[in-house]
């Protein structure tokens, strides 16, 4: 369990580095590469340490984007807001896990699916609080510059996604790691051995929403305006997937790897190949998962079984 | 002994079959008892109602003298009801010491990883697989496997110990070491209640029978008694069965 985790912090101090070479383009990819890996390492919780497929990200997403939205404009400061909707994604969806989690397989990702359908209406019929379809204008939190302003919400991604790889790296190494791994390799057996499946289940989606959550919040004081179809995105439940199975179902490193060439594939497809660029991203997604099944992590095993092989 | 576990009036239905109806059952402390039937009678309908699996429809089961009617699985494990599965539940990606840890860790409050991996070796030596430890329980055998279930049920500290079919699939010589693991755990005082189809292991371990046939109790008693009962016969055991062994006792 060490190494990974000197891989992991060592990948967080190179990120950390962006802004000195940085211009404000890549800034503002670096913030996503943030996001995204937030979004893999949370989603490892539930979908590689527990084993179950959730579509809930984009709930997570939209839940906190829209608390922080209307807690700084009801006057909260960004702090306290992001620090109350930490709090309100975990609690949340601690209960709705209790609930959602008894379900397996296919119906638990159809059910976390339409978590995202229920909050978007929601969302979009509070209209007197969230400002419905018309969308949400939230507060400037700074006045820096442009380039200050890249420089704010890339680090406080940046926090956000160390804070949440301290998080998963925790709970690999502890008793809830323990039970979460038992759970998925067979849960009724995990219930005989006096493992409260549900309590675990419930902690295990709390936790992988409520950074999600944060990174909710932080896109949304960075973008300024956000409406339901923009954060209820149901592409932000499938993104962490793929980046996971990308990098490597379970392992944290290898869910960050995913995300960050998961984001540098669609950048340079976008980039290069406009009028086709989800075709084409959609096709090396199939490529990478049918040659490296494993993930990105196996290929580490490989070169170190070519390197000793024939000793 | 006074009585560690009593059904009262226990029924289970599942929509429309009756699995269990209307079992009254007294079972005291340090007994070894043989729980037999046909296929489909309800004994292991009977061991998941009492763990909490599929709780009882009507009735009631107390434990120690405390109404578990209503518990969950992990709550009944946690009162010391251990139970291994007819069908082998390892988490196969575990070594077997890690298997048995997770009785030991989560059976009780506070266990620490280190402390129940430790307590784990013991258990898995008892069962005999102290030289298997850090193979991965889906690389075991059956017989290993099965023995891997005891080992876990008994990191968990139990009070009371169900098996079901722990020699189902097992050759003979298996069947001997596994019912020389039992007849050990028995000898130290432990209530155990077993399913078992082979009569030979039933008559050999234990202290008396319950027959189910049906979901009904139809029988309870000494081993010798039970098995001479014409509705034990006619349901279960057979007139052949019944023939070969008159002679005996």
């Amino acid at each position: 369990m060490i190494r990974p985790s000197i891989v992991l912090v060592a990948l967080l101090a190179v990120i950390a580095l962006l802004p000195l070479a940085g211009d404000a383009y890549a800034l503002r990819l670096g913030t996503i590469a943030c996001m995204y890996g937030i979004f893999a390492l949370s989603w490892n919780i539930v979908g590689g340490f527990l084993g179950y497929p959730s579509f809930a990200t984009a709930a997570f997403f939209g839940f906190g984007a829209y608390t922080t939205g209307v807690l700084m404009t009801l006057g909260a400061s960004l702090p306290l807001a992001l620090l109350a909707t930490l709090v309100a994604s975990l609690v949340g969806a601690s209960v709705l896990g209790a609930v959602l989690l008894r379900l397996r397989g296919h119906y638990f990702a159809i059910a976390s699916l339409s978590l995202v359908e229920v909050l978007r209406e929601v969302v979009n019929n509070a209209t007197d609080l969230t400002g419905g379809g018309m969308g949400l204008n939230i507060p400037l939190a700074s006045n820096a510059s442009i380039l200050g302003d890249a420089i704010f919400y890339f680090y406080a991604m940046w926090i956000a996604l160390a804070l949440t790889a301290a998080m998963v790296v925790a709970v690999s190494a502890s008793k809830l790691g323990f039970g979460l791994a038992c759970i998925r390799q067979n849960e009724t057996a995990a219930n005989m051995v006096g493992l409260n499946t549900t309590l675990y289940k419930s902690i295990a989606f709390g936790l992988s929403a409520c950074f999600v959550g944060v990174a909710g919040g932080i896109y949304a004081v960075w973008v300024h305006y956000i409406d339901p179809s923009d954060v209820f995105d149901i592409l932000y439940s499938v993104k962490p997937i793929v980046m996971s199975l990308m990098g490597g179902l379970g392992s944290p490193v290898g869910v960050v790897c995913g995300a960050l060439v998961y984001l540098g594939l669609e950048e340079v497809v976008w980039r290069n190949y406009i009028q086709i660029h989800s075709g084409l991203l959609g096709l090396l997604v199939v490529l990478l998962l049918l040659f490296l099944p494993h993930g990105l992590v196996s290929l580490r095993g490989r070169l170190f079984r070519r390197g000793t092989g024939h000793a | 002994m006074p009585e560690i576990l009593t059904l009262a009036g226990v029924s289970r239905r599942f929509s429309g079959l009756q699995a269990l109806r209307d079992v009254n059952l007294k079972i005291a402390g340090g007994e070894i008892v043989g729980l037999i039937g046909p296929n489909g009678a309800g004994k292991t309908t009977l061991v998941n109602t009492v763990c909490g699996v599929t709780p009882a429809s009507a009735g009631t089961v107390t434990f120690a003298g405390r109404d578990i009617t209503r518990l969950k699985p992990y709550q009944a494990a946690r009162l010391g009801l251990a139970r291994t599965f007819q069908i082998v539940q390892p988490f196969a990606e575990f070594s077997a010491l890690d298997n048995v840890a997770t009785a030991a860790l989560f059976s009780r409050p506070g266990q620490s990883l280190k402390v129940a991996r430790e307590n784990a070796r013991q258990h898995l030596a008892f069962v005999g697989l102290d030289g298997q430890a850090d193979q991965p329980a889906a690389t075991l055998t059956l017989a290993m496997r099965k023995r891997l279930e005891l080992a876990k049920a008994l990191a968990m500290s139990p009070k009371i110990l169900f098996l079901d079919e722990v020699n189902a699939g097992l050759n003979s010589a298996e069947v001997e070491k596994a019912t020389a693991l039992i007849r050990q755990l028995a000898a130290g005082g432990l209530t155990i209640v077993m399913i078992e189809h082979l009569m030979k292991v039933v008559l050999n371990v234990c202290t008396r029978i319950v027959v189910l046939h049906n979901g009904e109790l139809i029988a309870d008693g000494a081993p010798r008694n039970v098995v001479r009962n014409p509705a034990v016969i006619d349901a279960y055991l057979g007139q052949q069965y019944a023939q070969r062994h008159a002679g005996h006792g």
